[in-house]
């Protein structure tokens, strides 16, 4: 399995790098948000990139939209990509030529590099060109050196925990849950037995019919655990949620977008504002993906495309919109 | 293969060998002999190196990170815990009793190295 692996990319590295298709399918990711709109009890969700090619009917209003931005890594300044901040503007110059403005905006962890006082200045500076309310969940870059306290201290006064909550708008349930704390030697993200439990009693007294959105920055699913790539206790989280009809679970971490259907929760992986990461397996390490500076802004705007249906009613959708 | 061939490749073996202990007389990997006061090791590729280090009671051993990803070093028990170190930052810690200190990258628990100290 290991020894596979090495060949891979002993054969990526004898032909110079991936080719283009690979390349430009890895480049899925930079100043980008994701719109989702909430249609009927359906999640759909359009990568910011391409709403310039969106048509009218393509994003039409639904009964409550919002944005998500993830990993803008704020402080970032290594060649993957030199101007952290610039992107993330990009971001919301996006989110602000958008005809169907979102009700706010879901970031789902490492706003900041180094957990750097003035990193989450930045980001909080550029965020606030949207005007729109922000809902945060960290990420481990987030609560480094402080167990968290500075991000609870900005983020999250009114969460528990280390900064677990839940809110509803439009009738829909959001659960902003937090998986980068008290790592283990050897294991993935982890929710915890306190966190747990507040979610089974968050989620009691809610009909079947409630539409949840579950947000969190680690994936919730096994994407690649080989890369920690995943959360430990997650099962439990989502057993808690299995009466639900529609649940969509966002998170980011993985710097490139992702989704999988597991009976009538839809898991989603948002791309990065900051820099792209390998697919699975396809480097030696998730570290960052370095693209010549030219190309950078120039390869905005190049997702995958894809449609998937649950068993239900639910469907996310990463659309082209081409 | 001749039986003079093979001499010759048993003396190169062994002279790699020796130029191996002659350059890298500070630190060993498990399983190595010589043990010394300064050791070090190398985070690259989401990964440390060595994995696991043998060295004397009293080492210092040094951490250096060399991806453009931060990582930190915690031991398992709590025993040592790095601030967070960005790319080319160190970490050092003065290893005075004998025993095996397990360790891994608190960010990213997948990085796992161990220090035996004897």
């Amino acid at each position: 399995m290991i020894k596979k692996v090495t060949d891979e990319i002993l054969h990526d590295h004898n032909a110079d790098g991936i080719d283009r298709r690979g390349f430009l399918k890895c480049m899925a990711w930079a100043g980008t948000g994701a719109l989702c709109v909430m249609q009927g009890g359906v999640l759909k969700s359009y990568s910011l990139s391409r709403l310039s090619d969106l048509g009218p009917s393509a994003a039409a209003a639904g009964e409550l939209s919002f944005v998500q931005v993830s990993d803008s890594h704020m402080g970032f300044n290594k060649p993957a990509n030199p101007d952290v901040a610039g992107t993330l503007k990009a971001a919301v110059d996006k989110i602000n030529g958008l005809s169907n403005a979102p009700e706010f905006l879901l970031h789902t962890g490492d706003i900041s590099h180094l957990s750097k006082p003035e990193e989450f200045d930045t980001v909080d500076q550029i965020l606030k060109g949207t005007g729109k309310e922000v809902f945060f969940v960290p990420g481990e870059h987030d609560v480094l050196n402080d167990e968290g306290a500075q991000f609870r201290e900005r983020y999250g006064k009114a969460a528990k925990g280390s900064g677990w909550y839940s809110f509803e708008k439009k009738g829909v349930h959001f659960i902003g849950l937090v998986n980068v704390m008290n790592l283990k030697a050897g294991g993935l993200g982890t929710l915890g037995h306190e966190q747990l439990e507040w979610l089974e009693d968050d989620v009691k007294p809610l009909k079947h019919s409630t539409p949840i959105v579950v947000f969190a920055h680690i994936p919730l699913w096994s994407v690649y655990p080989e890369w920690g790539w995943g959360t430990d206790d997650s099962a439990q989280a989502l057993a808690y949620l299995k009466k639900f009809g529609s649940v969509t679970v966002l998170n980011g971490h993985i710097h490139q977008t992702m989704q999988k259907v597991e009976g009538s929760v839809t898991f989603h992986t948002a791309a990065s504002t900051a820099f792209p990461q390998p697919q699975p397996g396809k480097a030696d390490s998730p570290g960052p993906m370095k693209v010549p500076a030219e190309q950078l802004r120039s390869i905005l705007g190049i997702t995958d495309v894809n449609y998937v249906r649950g068993q239900h009613a639910l469907a996310v959708v990463d659309s082209s919109l081409a | 293969m001749s039986r003079g061939v093979w001499i010759l490749v048993w003396m190169a073996l062994g002279i790699a060998a020796a130029v191996v202990l002659v350059s890298s007389p500070r630190t060993v990997a498990a399983g190595g002999q010589a043990q010394s006061s300064i050791a070090e090791v190398k985070i690259d590729n989401f990964s440390f190196g060595p994995a696991t280090l043998t060295v004397a009671a009293g080492t210092a051993v040094t951490w250096t990170n060399r991806d453009d990803i931060p990582h930190t070093v915690v031991s398992d028990d709590k025993a040592f815990k790095s601030k967070v170190l960005d790319t080319d930052e160190k970490f050092s810690f003065t290893f005075t009793k004998p025993g095996t200190y397990g360790y891994f990258c608190s960010i990213h628990p997948k990085m796992t190295g161990k220090v035996v100290v004897q």
